[in-house]
């Protein structure tokens, strides 16, 4: 008899070390100290749990979500979907997905970007859902414009949407960027880059999907998200030792 | 780079950026979209315990204060149950356990209104102090921060708490101690976190 038991270490070679000077604000924002390494206890193998009920059926089609009755957003129609899985190609179910993103001109709706590109009245650049049970999500949204930031003095976003997902257990949650297949900004980009592992940028960004193109409506890019693993172990070594 | 054929590799993490707002507490920002936030009420009503309330500021290895921080807590209830299967136990009606703030603004303070958690089991027979786990993400943060949050007036149960007693040197485990406060109406534990330098908070690898 198998029990699920702690989820597989995190491979830290794949994500972006605290400390990365070319994004210059994580300078004074890493810790100066190792981690300390924590088995899996059972306060990490548990997490937040979400259901239909969170969520309303609107909340994922950014199209609309803000937009006066009978208009949409401004910009390229697309729908960003794909699969949550785990390491073992599980689908993770029921999980919150969150997103948000600039508007095709680059600008979010924040009081923090003054940004001169404009605002889009009828964007308002977030949304959510909640995974089915194969894992698969979908949003409607229109595609980001890439934008300008204060690190280097000339340094520009690729075109992204920001991703939060949480997995069952706070040991899996995870914020993450998705970029788009083909935008020559991924491989100068100063947060990109932050990332060693050339495969892993690569799997961050979402592939244009002509299957799931709605003709004459929408263009689809797929953007799967693995979350970690879980051990299943065949000794008694069960977490909470009874 | 070679990985097991059998496993796929965990997507890489980002940082949440400067407007991390917008999406996961859009409302914050003046953005009026969902019918309600997530992450607002952590108890619930009916939660049994004591009520308190956490608060505190995140500062960066120059001493400045974050204004752009985001924060996330999970926590078991009075009777140390976590709102999940896998905790043995069942929580009060309304008992989530997880809640979502972000820093103010101006002053970068940020609060969470809780019942204190009970002890929770640990390793091996193991019993865990009363804590709650954080989780933190902002602008220049390129990996979410895991700690945890110990109160100061458990000292017999921290003194035997299986994780704290892995942070070494010893001194360090005081990172990761709130102090409470009774002079209000509810009792407060304040609980800053210093992300490097003098002080710098203990950080797990999880």
């Amino acid at each position: 008899m198998k029990t699920p038991a702690e989820y597989y270490m995190r491979d830290r070679r794949l994500h972006p070390p605290a400390y990365a000077p070319g994004y210059k604000t994580s300078v004074a924002r890493s810790p100066r100290q190792a981690l300390i390494s924590l088995e899996n206890t059972v306060s990490e193998i548990t997490g937040p749990r979400f259901d239909h009920s969170d969520i309303a059926p609107g909340d994922n089609d950014l199209l609309t979500n803000y937009a006066t009755c009978g208009e949409t957003a401004i910009g390229e129609r697309i729908i960003l979907h794909g699969r949550v899985l785990d390491q073992d190609a599980k689908p993770v179910r029921n999980t919150l997905v969150e997103v948000w993103q600039a508007n095709a001109g680059g600008r979010y709706r924040h009081k923090k970007d003054n940004y001169l590109a404009p605002m889009d009245p009828n964007f308002g650049g977030c949304g959510r859902t909640v995974t089915d049970d194969d894992g698969y999500y979908f949003f409607r949204t229109v595609k980001p414009g890439a934008y300008p930031w204060p690190n280097q003095v000339n340094n520009w976003r690729p075109a992204h949407v920001h991703f939060s997902v949480f997995g069952s257990a706070f040991a899996q949650r995870l914020i993450t960027q998705c970029y788009f297949e083909g935008d020559p900004l991924i491989p100068i980009c100063p947060i990109v880059l932050t990332i060693p592992d050339p495969s892993a940028i690569d799997r961050l960004v979402a592939r244009l999907d002509v299957n799931q193109t709605i003709p004459f409506d929408a263009i689809a890019y797929r953007f799967d998200i693995v979350l970690r693993g879980r051990r299943s172990t065949l000794f008694e070594n069960r977490l909470e030792g009874n | 780079m070679l990985y097991p054929q059998s496993y796929l590799p965990e997507t890489a993490s980002q940082t949440a950026g400067p407007y991390v707002h917008i999406g996961l507490l859009p409302s914050d920002t003046g953005i009026e979209i969902y019918d309600h936030e997530l992450g607002r009420h952590i108890a619930g009503p009916n939660a049994a315990g004591e009520r308190i309330r956490i608060e505190g500021l995140l500062i960066d290895g120059n001493g400045a204060t974050l204004k752009d921080g985001l924060i996330e807590v999970w926590q078991a209830n009075a009777a140390g149950v976590y709102a999940h299967p896998e905790s043995s136990g069942d929580v009060e009606d309304g008992f989530r356990g997880w809640g979502r703030v972000i820093a103010d603004f101006e002053s970068g303070a940020w609060s969470f209104e809780t019942v204190k958690p009970g002890a929770v089991p640990g390793r091996g027979g193991t019993v865990q102090a009363p804590h709650i786990s954080l989780w933190i993400v902002a602008r220049g943060i390129n990996i979410g921060l895991n700690t945890r949050l110990y109160f100061d007036d458990e000292r017999a149960a921290n003194d035997a708490d299986p994780v704290l007693g892995r942070v070494d040197p010893p001194h360090r485990r005081e990172t990761l101690i709130a102090n409470r406060d009774d002079s209000g109406p509810i009792p407060v534990y304040r609980f800053d976190v210093h992300l490097q330098g003098d002080g710098e908070t203990v950080f797990f690898d999880i």
